[in-house]
């Protein structure tokens, strides 16, 4: 009576474990959406598949080598002091050595094709700039050509390809589409980029993947991939929104310490919005002009160095009440 | 007067951590009442903490290694509980303040407190036995590396009762770790945890890679010596050229916190990235200072019990060299995203491909090892096929997160937590196991419970595979490290199966304890007088178990790779008739713990900012440590009539054994 | 085994003296100041990473006044060579002259240390401190690690003062005035480096 309700259970406890792994297949990395995860997923399988190549027989080995030469199987073959053949060596070394050279031109191609930096080519249509902004913790995304912004949504249309400018107005966290592929640092200060492109409608979930602090599992947002047409109407519904984001002065309200902080629309963004974000992180330097070739800082008093900076910062947040001005009227 | 320190450090509002401190203060008040009960004090403070016998240090690392395991252990389980819940926008048990210092506190003590000494006080235990030597080459060192790593363990420890411990991950990126952004003390606890103790691992890699190149035995050259000790010497070679990295890194972290500099801040010309970098830059060869040594182990253990030499001594030497020096160029695999160019992403990941070369030809060399030999199934066998079977898996994951396409779409997922768990408890763990299991006959003289034993890799095994597949597969579908909570409804059952994993793998644990206990039990069944219980190739087997303070009565002398092997087969003559001679041995010092307990006040009183006491506890060390300069009663002789008396004893029960 | 033992006894006896012997400590030294080298590479790398990030404040142009870092230079390149001359005085076993030339060479060191404390004090005087710039910070933390290693150095001929005096020159001494040697043409090569890489080039 006990064994096949035994066997039913495990069989059922086999089953379960079959579908969880094979519920891998449709994941979102098995699953992509655009080009760029597609060609990371044969990377993974490909490269995967070749060093199946060693690793199963060194499994299979381990076991057979294990159980026959054991202790008491005296059939075997016993030479305590065989300890060298040219031509074990030769293959053990050998085999690694063609696999990894495989796996490295393969590196070095995808490392080129894929790299995040490089722009897509599409005849057809103009590619999209979104600047995608970490804060504390929330996402925060400005269209430049549009003159809007959001907050932890983002949409963008299918078949087009968008270049994702990354920055952090806090601390370092990753930008990352799985379904898309390729994530990206987004550091304060630098200005990071990826492009993206879904070849499919639909509704991708995005996340910060490094973590950022108390509120980091709440640093997630939705990608909306929508036909040209939806991605149009979209985008004048959020310029219907009441909302209009100021720099610095909304910014610093908004960079307020938040978790799964609901999705915001601003009908208005100020100009040069990340530029300046980018910028603040700059203190001494011309944002206009490289560090390098900066004119040399005259030695001044720190202190009032120090008030050329305040000074600085209240002409910004002049130029962002006039900004915010003109948009109300 | 008392610097940040206040009563509201004291956390006696999360009932956890109050149980868990009663607890604490009831044990040890227990164990502090039963040593002054049974006047074990002197015996503990001359026999033990005062010693510099590397063997004796090398327990001492081992227990206290046991003991953070635990404390590193139950943060694990809490994590795995914790994610085992936080599914569908339930915030689970624990709040993301308290989870965060949990996982930050589970990577350190696992790294630092719990890897780092079971690698060292192997080497401790081991590697002067094997070269033939009487001790290491500073043997004053030698105490005080071990107390102020003893010290960090304690100071960390602190942290759980008195404020709050780092909330920023084990490594600290900044500007997460600044105080702009963790203002409390929990990363000034990590600071000066990671501080003293690093101090003490660099005397180590100092102290071992002297000793191993300038205290061999007779005829013992380089390419003759175990493989363990070559290991060893490279694990040390990485610790003396990475671990002054780490120091000057969290030395620039510590000024940017204290002093308001701008190393690693946003702006004001500080440098972010410079600090991922350096970290790293000692990071990647870190884990390679504790694989290096497990390798050791399974080459020693694997030979030995299939009686059969090394397959490929040479080539497992060259391997591990070739190792050493790749760890040093690898290290930017772990920041693939941060936007380098095309050309440096690919350099970086070809070089970590290139690693896998040696350690494929090692894992080789080990099968072939096995192959025409005698393999006897042995728990330390059990940790070796297992381990080679699953470290394999380990860095098949680890390639492919070194090509970087790939590692765009894997990078900082539960890919990540799997696969360096894969190779730390597959590698590390299995090794330290063996390599305990191995060893313990020579530091106590009785063989541990096979059974047990069994028992303990079975549920280590089944465990880590129950454990981390989950993370692998739910890596797919977007998961990443370090959440507290997750809006994914679908990826609960996956984290349910780990925690099941999980409490497989404390089933190990368990194993152990109980193994331990019961062969002490039956210590008199399990007793081998011989000194050599497995038939060893090495010369640490050709002195008694456990081995006499001076470890051999007449230094040995090398004619071979696995020497004793070969004079076992040789000839059965015994060395009845040489004369003994006086052995010149260091005395125990006091130093160690007293310069230690100073580096403790001050790494406290650093803490909390109470500047007095920190200056106190400075001074005290600079006076301890004259104290030691100006004592020229460091050494003595050991009578030649006292060694042999003690040899006959050996000699005595060897006979009515047999 | 045990027949090798027998003619190889006399051998036994060199192996006796091993731990603590004055090779291996001179030669652990060494292994030591290779990863005291490590702490200044990492801050080496720093400084050049830095070097731009001024944030507003001063260059090193602006700041640097070469010729009392010549002074202080000259100072501590002397006082390398005083301490050569101490060791030659030890190997000729003059423990008068060895104490002689350490207190020479102290109070070269004190010459250096005093430049420093000087120009540090005098910069955070003028508002350029530590936390002005990340340049700053990596400047001062550099030049501050390579002036904190030469406190030591001089404490430390403090005590072999007073050893020499009490002791003498015995198999405890000498090595230590050998390591002492090593630590202090070290960190000569590290100012050299300093002062080439530093103040040179920032000059420059």
């Amino acid at each position: 009576m006990q064994q096949p309700s035994y066997w039913r259970r495990t069989g059922t406890l086999v089953l379960i474990a079959l579908c969880l792994l094979l519920a891998g297949c449709s994941s979102a990395l098995m699953d992509p959406k655009g080009v760029i995860g597609e060609t990371q997923r044969s990377l993974i399988l490909s490269s995967f598949g070749l060093m199946l190549i060693v690793v199963i027989p060194v499994i299979v080995m381990t076991i057979v080598f294990g159980w026959y030469y054991r202790r008491s199987n005296t059939m075997a073959e016993y030479l305590p002091d065989w300890a060298h053949s040219n031509w074990i060596e030769a293959i053990v070394w050998l085999v690694p050595v063609v696999i990894v050279a495989i796996l490295g031109m393969i590196a070095w191609k995808s490392s080129h094709d894929l790299d995040p930096h490089r722009a897509l080519e599409n005849e057809e249509v103009a590619e999209l700039e979104i600047q995608a902004v970490a804060l504390d913790w929330k996402w925060l995304f400005i269209y430049p050509e549009q003159g809007i912004a959001t907050v932890n949504e983002v949409a963008f249309p299918v078949d087009t390809p968008v270049r994702f400018r990354v920055s952090s107005g806090s601390v370092m966290n990753s930008f990352f589409i799985p379904q898309l592929g390729s994530q990206i640092y987004a550091m304060a200060g630098m200005d990071n980029d990826v492009y993206l492109e879904s070849n499919e409608i639909g509704t991708y979930s995005g996340r910060s993947t490094n973590y950022s602090g108390a509120g980091f599992s709440g640093m997630v947002f939705d990608a909306h991939v929508t036909s040209e047409a939806d991605f149009e109407a979209w985008v004048a519904e959020v310029a219907q929104s009441p909302d209009t984001l100021t720099y610095p002065e909304g910014y610093s309200e908004l960079a307020e310490r938040s978790s799964f902080h609901p999705v915001e629309y601003f009908s208005d963004v100020t100009p040069e919005f990340y530029e300046r974000l980018v910028s603040s992180f700059h203190t001494g330097s011309d944002p206009d002009t490289d560090t390098q070739d900066a004119p040399r800082a005259p030695a001044v008093d720190s202190n009032e160095a120090y008030q050329t900076t305040d000074n600085q910062a209240d002409g910004e947040a002049e130029d962002g009440q006039a900004v915010s001005n003109e948009a109300g009227e | 007067m008392f610097g940040k320190l206040s009563l509201e450090a004291f956390p006696l509002h999360e009932p956890i951590l109050v149980i868990s401190a009663i607890v604490g203060i009831i044990g040890g008040a227990a164990l502090l009442g039963a040593l002054t009960y049974f006047r074990k004090w002197g015996w503990l403070w001359n026999e033990w903490f005062t010693s510099v016998d590397h063997k004796k240090l090398g327990i001492m690392y081992f227990i206290a290694a046991l003991i953070m395991l635990l404390r590193g252990f139950a943060d694990a389980l809490m994590m795995r509980t914790q994610q085992a819940i936080a599914a569908g926008g339930s915030a689970g048990i624990l709040p993301p303040d308290h989870y965060d210092q949990i996982f930050t506190a589970h990577g350190v003590i696992m790294i630092f407190f719990v890897a780092m000494p079971m690698v060292i006080g192997l080497m401790n235990l081991v590697v002067p036995l094997q070269i033939g030597a009487r001790d290491v080459a500073f043997p004053f060192l030698n105490n005080l590396s071990f107390w102020l790593f003893a010290v960090s363990a304690v100071l960390i420890n602190i942290s759980l009762f008195v404020g709050e411990f780092a909330t920023t991950g084990w490594l600290a990126y900044a500007p997460l770790s600044g105080i702009e952004y963790s203002p409390g003390v929990g990363v000034d606890y990590w600071i000066w945890a990671l501080q003293i103790s690093g101090v003490g691992t660099t005397l180590t890699g100092i102290n071992f890679f002297v000793t191993i190149l300038k205290m061999r035995t007779k005829g013992m050259t380089l390419f003759r010596m175990p493989i363990f000790t070559w290991t060893a010497l490279c694990s040390n070679v990485i610790i003396i050229a990475s671990f002054p990295i780490l120091t000057a890194t969290v030395a620039m972290l510590t000024l940017d916190r204290y002093l308001g500099m701008n190393f690693f801040t946003n702006d004001m010309g500080g440098n972010v990235m410079m600090y991922v970098n350096l970290i790293w830059a000692w990071g990647h060869p870190e884990v390679y200072i504790l694989i290096l040594p497990a390798f050791g182990v399974f080459s020693e253990v694997i030979a030995t019990f299939a009686r059969k030499r090394l397959f490929g001594y040479h080539t497992m030497v060259w391997a591990t060299i070739a190792i050493t020096v790749l760890s040093f160029i690898v290290w930017l695999h772990h920041f693939f995203t941060m936007g380098a160019g095309a050309n440096v992403n690919a350099f970086f990941g070809i070089m970590t491909m290139i690693i896998a070369i040696p350690t494929g030809v090692k894992v080789f060399n080990w099968i072939f090892t096995i192959f025409r030999g005698r393999l006897e199934l042995t728990s330390p066998v059990l940790w070796t096929l297992g381990f080679i079977i699953t470290f394999t898996i380990g860095g098949m994951t680890g390639v492919m997160l070194a090509l970087p396409a790939a590692n765009f779409v894997l990078h900082n997922s539960l890919f990540v937590i799997a696969h360096f768990h894969n190779v730390i408890i597959g590698g590390v763990v299995f090794g330290m196991m063996a390599g305990l299991t191995y060893w313990f006959p020579k530091a106590f003289g009785f063989v541990l419970d096979e059974k047990w034993g069994k028992r303990a890799f079975w549920c280590w095994l089944i465990g880590f595979y129950v454990a981390f597949i989950p993370p692998y597969i739910l890596s797919f579908y977007g998961a990443v490290r370090r959440m507290q909570s997750y809006p994914n409804a679908e990826w609960q059952p996956y984290m349910i199966i780990a925690f099941i994993g999980a409490l497989i793998i404390a089933a190990g644990i368990a194993c152990t304890l109980i193994q331990v206990v019961v062969s002490v039990r039956n210590r008199k069944a399990y007793e081998d007088v011989t000194g050599d219980p497995w038939d060893g190739r090495t010369l640490e087997w050709s002195t008694s178990s456990p081995a006499p303070f001076y470890n051999f009565a007449h230094l040995p002398v090398v004619g071979d790779i696995d020497s004793f092997w070969t004079q076992k087969q040789r000839s059965n003559e015994q060395a009845e008739n040489t004369p003994y001679t006086d052995i010149h041995m260091p005395k125990n010092t006091t130093a160690g713990p007293i310069i230690s307990v100073f580096a403790l006040i001050f790494g406290f009183a650093m803490v909390w900012h109470i500047w007095w006491l920190a200056a106190f506890g400075a001074v005290g060390m600079l006076v301890s440590f004259l104290g030691r300069v100006f004592n020229d009663d460091i050494d003595y002789y050991v009578p030649a009539a006292e060694v042999e008396r003690i040899e006959r004893a050996h000699q005595q029960r060897v006979e009515a054994q047999a | 085994m045990a027949t090798e033992t027998l003619h190889h006894d006399a051998h036994a006896d060199e192996h006796e003296h091993h731990h603590d012997a004055g090779a291996t400590k001179v030669f652990g030294f060494w292994v030591y100041l290779m990863s005291d080298l490590v702490i200044f590479g990492s801050l080496f790398a720093t400084y050049a990473v830095l070097m731009r990030g001024t944030a507003g404040g001063p260059t090193g142009a602006d700041i640097f006044e070469l010729p009392l870092i010549l002074f202080g230079t000259f100072a501590l390149l002397i006082s390398s060579f005083t301490f050569g001359m101490g060791v030659l005085a030890m190997n000729a076993n003059r423990v008068g002259q060895v104490k002689m030339w350490l207190v020479v060479t102290f109070l070269l060191g004190l010459c250096f240390l005093g430049m420093e404390v000087y120009e540090f004090h005098h910069l955070i005087h003028e508002g350029y401190g530590p936390d002005r710039s990340g340049f700053l910070s990596a400047f001062f933390t550099l030049v501050g690690t390579h002036g904190l290693h030469v406190t030591f150095g001089m404490i430390w001929i403090l005590v072999m003062l007073v050893q020499l005096s009490t002791k003498g020159l015995n198999d405890k001494t000498r090595p230590r005035i050998l390591c002492l040697s090593l630590f202090w043409h070290f960190l000569d090569i590290v100012w050299i480096c300093v002062f080439s890489f530093v103040y040179l080039m920032g000059v420059l």
